[in-house]
């Protein structure tokens, strides 16, 4: 393919890949896509390439930018927001209108060495909730007070989901429906469980 | 021999006037008319808080007690306006805490207001009664607390669509327990945690004059009913979040609330609803004229099924959720609608992700026959639906279409739009607003010029192909307030040319068009009584050729003469020089 605009286009490879569709515009994320003459080029679904910081490196390194290409129809696939021009649809406040708040909640396990965040607003119940701690804090095990269902153990430690409310209390999890409870939540913390500890050191 | 009325005979016919325009009019009759007017005026509206200096206020007007001001233009709820631009209110405080200890309201709108501003608001004026605050930033809870504590007689707080610091939740204990006189309370903008519910409570149980109460998302929905039962002589209620877990005791509390308020007639809030608390409303329905559901992610059936309960509706706040066949059961339902905004779920969205179309417009027009005010955003149009909706219409004030992608042409015949909104202004004689969007070339302006005379505020984005359209507007729109434009190909022409008419407007907006460094410092020039202020806030305009185009433009009439706020990237072009 020639080169367009000044901006050199990699040779279609043996996959057929419609480069010309994938077109990488070298403007940055978010800025007017408007040209002087009054041109918009909002009307192309190429969502994810306009999103994306064109630093690639080299041009001329065409497997590079060839395996870029083959990542981007992939992406475009998936519904992604279009490039924004600042200002426009003319709305105020969003995302204050039609999308839901995140509620952002630090959660930190005792012996852990760093802490994670979880968006309280992606679960509707707190087995939903404690299922995705339990992922991302694989190494330890989560008492599930809920079901009273031992979970699988890993290094024998078991332990509690507790939060700290709005007073200042440490509260066990669980005691309050789910929505109604979920301003109140500041940060989660998993403590060890020192009763089932104690419980488990006489048989060892 | 006198021919006129003595002074106080005068004085108190001119007290039956109260509107701003006619007491303007009342003023230019004679010179003592004017006297006599000035030290009987009370209220004063000031558009632009730069067209004129508080000294020059306060020197005609000396005895004020109510005072309106905007600051920062239309564009900048669009974060078109950088931050630092200006607006502040502070100045005007100052020179009013001197000149008018008895002012009793302050309304403010686009201001920057500091939390200094309202301590001194709060220790200078005794029998202070109202402060509006409509999309204002730039105070915390502080300030809050000392408006509270400080205004003894405090009947109206409203803090609508405004920016506040949270510091404290607590600063609605400052209301004193002697506090009983407020008459409206809103205080929908704040954040999470920033109300003390208990505290809110006490003051509505103990207001039994509050009529509009307004709470924010803090307040769940198991407190509505505490609080509306308090206040059963509410007409006006903003929910918080109206989202629990359903239980039918909650539910039949909440109703049983609701049908206690036999005066309320205007419903808001919202935020996050389950669909199942919404027949709690039912009771208060069949009187409510107003409805703001813009923040409720409720689906079309859900909508349906509550604008059916109805029929006295007069104004709808909606989401696209609605969608064409939500505004079909609207229009079959609500016959005294007059006022309909339709916003966008998800407006940055590549996808058309609801069902909402033209034809839910055309549909309302056919069938609510007083409809006089349109916000509508859309994806698709067409020339024969505002054809329509113009012929359905004919006493639409205002009509705002934005539909989302710029430069959409009509999707059955691929044309401008032009016919669709020259049709709009041409059937609709009385149109005061308008908002224009889609592919439109300048036979839209020539039509706009030709018929919209009562047109007062034109708002213009990614339309036009020349000069020409910018001329068409200024020279046919005798009765234009306030333009604004973004994105068109208009250009110094047209500006040059109409100078004259810019000092009969408020103001004039372009940014991203084709205006000239070097037209502006002209027009700046030319025109000693209008503020040419440049902004640009990547490099001063004079680092670049006279002949590049500015980047936002904001032309204002004033009397004062240029103002001395201006942060470092707005330039003034004053008589030939900048001044910055």
């Amino acid at each position: 393919m020639s080169p367009e605009n000044g901006k050199l286009l990699p040779e279609t490879d043996a996959g057929g890949l419609n480069f010309k569709a994938t077109e990488l515009t070298l403007g940055l994320p978010g800025e007017s896509r408007v040209t002087s003459d009054g041109v918009a080029k909002l009307g192309s679904k190429r969502g994810f390439s306009e999103t994306v910081d064109l630093s690639l490196g080299d041009n001329k390194d065409s497997n590079k930018l060839g395996q870029f290409q083959i990542n981007v129809p992939e992406a475009a696939k998936s519904p992604v927001s279009k490039a924004q021009v600042v200002g426009w649809p003319p709305v105020r406040g969003y995302p204050k209108r039609g999308t839901k708040s995140c509620k952002y909640v630090k959660v930190a396990v005792d012996g852990a060495p760093y802490l994670r965040k979880v968006d309280l607003e992606m679960y509707n119940t707190y087995q939903q909730l404690l299922t995705s701690l339990e992922d991302m804090f694989s190494c330890f095990t989560i008492r599930n007070y809920l079901n009273d269902k031992k979970l699988e153990r890993v290094n024998g430690i078991e332990y509690v989901p507790t939060y700290e409310d709005k007073d200042g209390d440490w509260m066990l999890v669980g005691d309050v429906p789910w929505h109604s409870s979920n301003d109140t939540y500041k940060t989660f913390k998993r403590k060890l469980n020192e009763e089932a500890l104690y419980m488990k050191h006489p048989r060892n | 021999m006198t021919y006129s009325f003595p002074d106080e005979v005068l004085e108190h016919v001119f007290s039956f006037i109260q509107s701003v325009k006619d007491r303007n009019a009342v003023s230019t009759v004679c010179k003592s008319w004017f006297e006599i007017e000035r030290w009987c005026r009370r209220k004063v509206f000031i558009g632009n808080c730069y067209a004129v200096s508080p000294r020059m206020v306060i020197k005609r007007f000396p005895e004020v007690r109510s005072i309106e001001l905007k600051g920062k233009p239309h564009f900048a709820d669009f974060n078109l306006v950088p931050d630092g631009w200006g607006g502040y209110v502070l100045p005007w405080i100052v020179e009013m805490a001197g000149a008018y200890p008895g002012l009793e309201e302050i309304r403010l709108k686009r201001m920057v207001v500091t939390d200094e501003s309202l301590e001194l608001i709060a220790k200078s004026f005794k029998n202070f009664k109202v402060l509006v605050l409509f999309s204002c930033e730039g105070f915390s809870t502080d300030g809050l607390a000392a408006i509270a504590s400080g205004c003894k007689n405090l009947r109206e707080l409203d803090l609508r669509e405004s920016e506040v610091d949270d510091l404290s939740g607590h600063w609605l204990t400052h209301f004193p327990e002697t506090c009983t006189s407020l008459v409206s309370l809103n205080i929908s903008c704040l954040g999470s945690d920033e109300v003390s519910l208990s505290a809110l409570e006490r003051l509505v149980g103990r207001c039994p004059n509050l009529t509009s109460l307004r709470v924010n998302r803090a307040v769940t929905l198991d407190r509505i009913a505490n609080i509306l039962r308090c206040a059963p002589q509410l007409i006006d209620f903003g929910t918080g979040n109206y989202t629990a877990e359903l239980r039918p005791d909650v539910l039949s509390n909440l109703a049983g609330a609701f049908s206690s308020c036999k005066e309320l007639k205007s419903l808001s809030g919202f935020w996050d609803v389950v669909p199942a608390y919404l027949p709690a409303l039912y009771s208060v329905c069949s009187r409510l004229t107003s409805l703001n559901l813009s923040y409720a992610t409720i689906q079309s059936a859900e909508i349906i099924k509550l604008v059916s309960h109805c029929p006295s509706l007069q104004r709808l706040l909606v989401l696209d959720y609605i969608e064409d066949s939500g505004l079909e059961a609207l229009a079959s339902s609500c016959k005294d609608l007059q006022e309909l905004r339709v916003f966008p779920s998800d407006p940055f969205g590549a996808e058309l992700n609801v069902s909402l179309t033209e034809q839910g417009l055309v549909a309302v027009s056919l069938g609510c026959p007083k409809l006089q005010s349109v916000l509508y955003f859309c994806r698709r149009m067409t020339n024969a639906a505002l054809v329509t909706t113009a012929q359905n219409c004919p006493n639409m004030t205002r009509f705002r279409l934005c539909i989302i992608e710029p430069k959409t042409a009509d999707y059955l015949t691929l044309e401008p739009l032009d016919v669709g909104f020259g049709a709009i202004v041409e059937h609709c004689k009385d149109l005061r607003r308008l908002s224009l969007s889609g592919l439109l070339t300048d036979r839209v302006f020539e039509y706009i010029g030709t018929y919209a005379k009562k047109l007062e505020m034109l708002s213009v984005a990614f339309a036009g192909d020349s000069d020409l359209g910018l001329h068409h507007v200024l020279s046919g729109c005798e009765g234009l307030r306030k333009l604004e434009i973004r994105d068109c190909p208009f250009g110094d022409k047209a500006l040059l040319a109409n100078a004259a008419k810019l000092e009969t407007m408020r103001s004039l907006w372009m940014s991203s068009c084709t205006v000239s460094f070097g037209a502006c410092k002209l027009l700046g020039e030319k025109m000693p009584r209008l503020n040419v202020e440049v902004i640009d806030e990547t490099e001063p305009p004079d680092a670049r050729p006279e002949s590049c185009p500015v980047d936002k433009l904001y032309v204002y009439r004033s009397v004062s003469g240029p103002r001395f706020d201006m942060p470092p990237f707005v330039w003034t072009m004053d008589e030939g020089k900048i001044l910055h």
